[in-house]
């Protein structure tokens, strides 16, 4: 097993992650930054082939000069103590050694129960650009996106600049709530610059606020969506379209996994962290959307903080106002993008709630808590361990997370035998 | 005529499989628990239905258990499975060890059959070559303790209360909001902490002994029986409440879903449930001496539960010596899922003054 | 081109840009169904980001490895069962 020390680890190599191992180590910190994916970036600035977007390789370039040791490809997947970490990849375990541990794990998509949502074809949004950044071509093809949140129109844009045939963004926001944060982003210009940019590519394609799915059916060579759009005022009214691939996701929910696992504590569904973005637990850090959604400038900012207070330098005034800034739009983007109550009823009774189990809606009815349905019905017991259905859950029922046990992936039983026999705790 | 109450502390499957029995006597059945059914030791339990000859008593109450096993009507989701366990013996020492074993089992009307090294490999082609054999003991299942529980409780129909309990004194049960409820009679089956709840203790002691578990993803066929080191008895006889000593021993089961259930190990002295990862190592490794193929399954979870033991082995089942109306079925150490419903018979039997199926001396409450 | 990755899919040779996923590369080349679910459904990728474990196959012998944070190397046999 390979095994390597440093004085500060940190997990995740989006925005946060970057931002605080470059950070650090450009104050003389040993920085080691690992992630699951092949290439540094995360999601917003998830390399397309073998190309980082232009912000992402800057901060990948000053990493470089800083002589951070990056590592891609390898999953955390056992935590025996803040200064011990054990990834696993296709080559085998790592292990991981620090004095300090900056979590930036970030957050996946929350996917929504509903009819068809199952079906080979339908993806998250995010995911949908992740296959594509992946080499998935779409030209051609018809793509529906549903959901929530500023995701839709970024995905819009990019499916339409590789040659996609974008049918609809469906929205479930009202129209009146996007309008209204649209016009609080002049207090923002970055975002405003970003937003109109949006807004001018994403013209050609047909947008529906007020609008969710009801159903996907598989036809021999496609999908059939039905969406409703439901102005609050007059009766439903519903579409069906016919497409290749659809696109949902209902916002994003924080990465916690690592964190519980290292028994932080909890705001909601993000790990909670001091005004220096210390968790409840000593020497661990969190930075980025594992601990709040927010977008990547703020999890840049938090990525610096973090970073400057694990290194034990203090935060000048100037990043203290940018932090606050980003928390203040983070606030409006949450309210504006907040789930609508009739998503609640999306789902059928016989309607998948646990993809990896096979469990239904109907299964959980008697239970009052995800540790007492997990138990009784199988939910959130699969390979996912609940990341999936627990985003659905926490909305659908208000229901916590269970306990993270190890391995937080799985992993080849000698793989994780040689982990623990190698872990000192 | 009104019904006779009955209050049943914990409900777990020990008090789920008591509340059944009584309510199926005629008791109107109250259980309570501080949290929602089987979500103690019971969710942590393998689910092997076994029967084990670690003394005449263990075997008697083993034997009774899993032929109340093989009456109830299990619905599917109980996941109950007759697969046989194959107990595995390394060498021809632990050959003869079978052997002594067979003749016991045989004695006392229980099917078993030796298998020899061919019979082993043909039964189990994944075990590495060269183990001497094992004997086979096709009656003895695989159950999923948490649904389980969950019919029991629903079949007896009774009333399940979430409720704190701070005390037991006989037939008066004192809830954390200072709240008392009586009943005619009063079963104390609340596991690792049933004793702690007396207001008359006993002079016997029942000590956590915590137990590591992993489960891997579906690979139906990788194995057909539940799979145990004959060596595995001497572990779980151990060395009581010293703390640190631990122990493993291979044990493998297959689930009904397809997935492998490894165990397992045993440790005194251990009251967190964090897992060890020291312990979960030897016993992974254990287990890929016996069956190398273990090294590819994909492992999804690791958990621990606590099973308590007395210094005998044997579970304490029967009324309190001075508290006529309180009765205490706990201390099953690892085979409570198995002797639930033997443990429940015998508790219904001392409520009604019937002639026991088998001598409860063993597992009075008054030893030490 | 020379350039191009080369692979198999069940043994079906196929070459591929490089910096693409095993997953699109399934996808691309016909296999939409990644696993079949307890009750027997088809399921494919989900999340593409490693999250959902949809995308699971068997790469090297090695069984249950996600494809949708795998890059295509020289030589690799995916193996989709
Ligand atoms: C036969 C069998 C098969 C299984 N198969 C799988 C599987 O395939 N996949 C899988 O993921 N899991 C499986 N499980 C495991 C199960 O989901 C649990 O992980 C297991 O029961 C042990 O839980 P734990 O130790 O992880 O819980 P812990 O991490 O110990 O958590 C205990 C939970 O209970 C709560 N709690 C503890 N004490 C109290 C109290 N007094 N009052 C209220 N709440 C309390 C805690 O807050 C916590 O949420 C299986 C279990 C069994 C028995
Ligand atoms: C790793 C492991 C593997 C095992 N494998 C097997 C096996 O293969 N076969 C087998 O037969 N057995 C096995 N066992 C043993 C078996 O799981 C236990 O013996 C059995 O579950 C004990 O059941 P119980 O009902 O006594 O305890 P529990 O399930 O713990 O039930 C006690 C209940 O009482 C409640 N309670 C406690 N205090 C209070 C209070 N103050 N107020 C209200 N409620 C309270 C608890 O919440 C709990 O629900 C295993 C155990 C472990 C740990
Ligand atoms: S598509 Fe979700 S883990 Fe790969």
């Amino acid at each position: 097993m390979t095994s390597s020390r440093s004085d500060i680890l940190v997990v995740g190599a989006g925005p946060a992650g970057l931002a605080a191992a470059v950070t650090a180590a450009e104050t003389g910190c040993q920085v080691t930054l690992v992630d699951d994916n092949p290439h540094v970036g995360g999601q917003v600035w998830r390399a397309e082939r073998e190309t980082l977007p232009p912000r992402a390789a800057q901060w990948y370039a000053r990493a470089r000069q800083a002589k951070v040791h990056m590592v891609g490809g390898a999953t955390v997947v056992y935590a025996p103590s803040p200064h011990e970490l054990f990834a696993h990849s296709v080559d085998g375990a790592k292990k991981f050694q620090c004095e300090k541990l900056i979590l930036a794990t970030g957050a996946h998509e929350r996917f929504l129960p509903f009819p068809g949502w199952t079906l080979p074809g339908v993806v998250g949004v995010g995911g949908l650009q992740a296959l594509v950044k992946g080499g998935l071509p779409v030209v051609g093809k018809r793509v529906a996106l549903v959901g929530t949140g500023p995701l839709l129109l970024a995905v819009g844009a990019f499916l339409m600049q590789r040659g996609a045939h974008v049918l609809c963004i469906a929205e479930q926001a009202r129209r009146t709530r996007v309008l209204a944060f649209g016009a609080s982003l002049a207090w923002h210009p970055r975002k405003l610059r970003e937003a109109v940019k949006l807004k001018r590519a994403t013209r050609p394609i047909p947008r529906q606020y007020s609008t969710w799915p009801l159903a996907i059916r598989a036809r021999s060579q496609s999908l059939e969506i039905d969406l409703t759009r439901k102005p609050e005022s007059a009766a439903a009214v519903t579409k069906t379209l016919e497409c290749d691939l659809i696109g949902c996701g209902f916002g994003v929910v924080p990465d916690t996994v690592l964190a519980r696992a290292l028994g932080c504590d909890l705001n909601g569904e993000a790990v909670r962290v001091n005004d220096h973005q210390q968790t409840s637990i000593a020497n661990v850090y969190c930075a980025g959307e594992s601990n709040g959604i927010g977008g990547a400038d703020l999890a840049l900012v938090e990525g610096e903080v973090a970073a400057l207070r694990a290194c034990g330098q203090t935060i000048g005034r100037d990043l203290q106002k940018r932090l606050d800034r980003g928390r203040s739009f983070a606030q409006g983007l949450n309210d504006t993008y907040q789930l609508r109550d009739e998503l609640r009823h999306l789902g059928q009774e016989d309607t998948i709630v646990c993809r990896c189990e096979d469990v239904p809606l109907e299964h959980l009815h008697p239970y009052g808590s995800f540790r007492d349905a997990k138990l009784k019905t199988r939910c959130g017991m699969g390979a996912c361990q609940g990341r999936v259905c627990g985003g659905a859950l926490a909305f659908l029922r208000g229901w916590a997370p269970d306990s993270v046990r190890p391995p937080y992936a799985p992993i080849p039983m000698e793989d994780f035998a040689r982990m623990c026999a190698d872990a000192t705790t | 005529m009104d019904s006779r109450r009955a209050i049943v502390v914990g409900a777990g499957i020990v008090g789920a499989a008591c509340a059944r029995e009584l309510a199926r006597a005629g008791y109107s059945v109250t259980v309570l628990d501080s949290r929602p059914p089987g979500c103690g030791t019971t969710a942590a339990g393998m689910g092997h239905v076994v029967i084990m000859d670690d003394s005449p008593a263990q075997f008697a109450l083993t034997k009774l258990s899993r032929e109340l096993w093989d009456q109830l009507d299990l619905p599917d989701y109980g996941e109950r499975e007759t697969r046989g366990t194959l107990w595995v013996a390394a060498d021809s020492e632990e050959m003869d060890a079978v052997r002594s074993k067979h003749r016991a089992y045989s004695d006392q009307g229980v099917d078993a059959e030796i298998l020899d090294e061919h019979q082993l490999a043909e039964a189990e082609p994944n075990l590495r070559p060269g183990l001497a054999g094992a004997l086979r003991v096709a009656g003895d299942s695989v159950v999923y303790p948490p649904t389980v529980v969950e019919w029991l409780l629903n079949d007896a129909n009774c009333d399940v209360q979430q409720v704190d309990v701070t005390e037991i004194d006989d037939n008066i049960v004192t809830a954390n909001d200072g709240t008392t409820l009586t009943a005619d009679v009063v079963v104390n089956a609340a596991g690792n902490y049933a004793l702690g709840l007396l207001t008359e203790p006993l002079d016997i002691h029942v000590i956590p002994r915590k137990g590591h578990l992993v489960i891997s993803e579906r690979s139906a066929g990788f194995c057909n029986h539940q799979l145990i080191e004959l060596g595995y008895l001497k572990t779980a006889h151990g060395n009581h409440g010293e703390t640190n000593s631990e122990s493993v021993a291979f044990n493998l089961q297959p689930r009904a879903t397809g997935q492998m259930l490894l165990g397992s190990s045993r440790q005194f002295g251990k009251v967190d449930s964090v897992v060890d990862p020291g312990v979960l190592a030897k016993m992974v490794n254990r287990a890929m001496e016996y069956m190398p193929g273990i090294a590819k399954l994909q492992a999804v979870r690791t958990w621990t539960g606590f099973r308590g033991a007395t210094r005998d082995n044997l579970p304490i089942i029967g009324p309190h010596p001075t508290q006529p109306h309180l009765y205490i079925a706990c201390g099953h150490e690892g085979l409570g899922i198995t002797t639930a419903l033997g443990t429940a018979r015998l508790i219904k039997q001392f409520v009604l003054k019937e002639e026991p199926d088998i001598d409860p001396a063993p597992y009075a409450s008054a030893r030490s | 081109m020379s350039d191009r990755i080369r692979m198999t899919i069940d043994g079906r040779e196929i070459a591929v840009e490089p910096g693409t996923t095993v997953a699109a590369a399934l996808m691309m080349n016909g296999v939409h169904s990644f696993r079949e679910s307890p009750n027997g459904d088809e399921r494919g990728p989900l999340c593409g980001m490693g999250i959902c474990f949809e995308c699971r196959m068997t790469v090297n012998g090695a069984s249950g490895v996600r494809t949708c944070n795998l890059l295509c190397a020289d030589g690799m046999e995916v193996s989709t069962q």
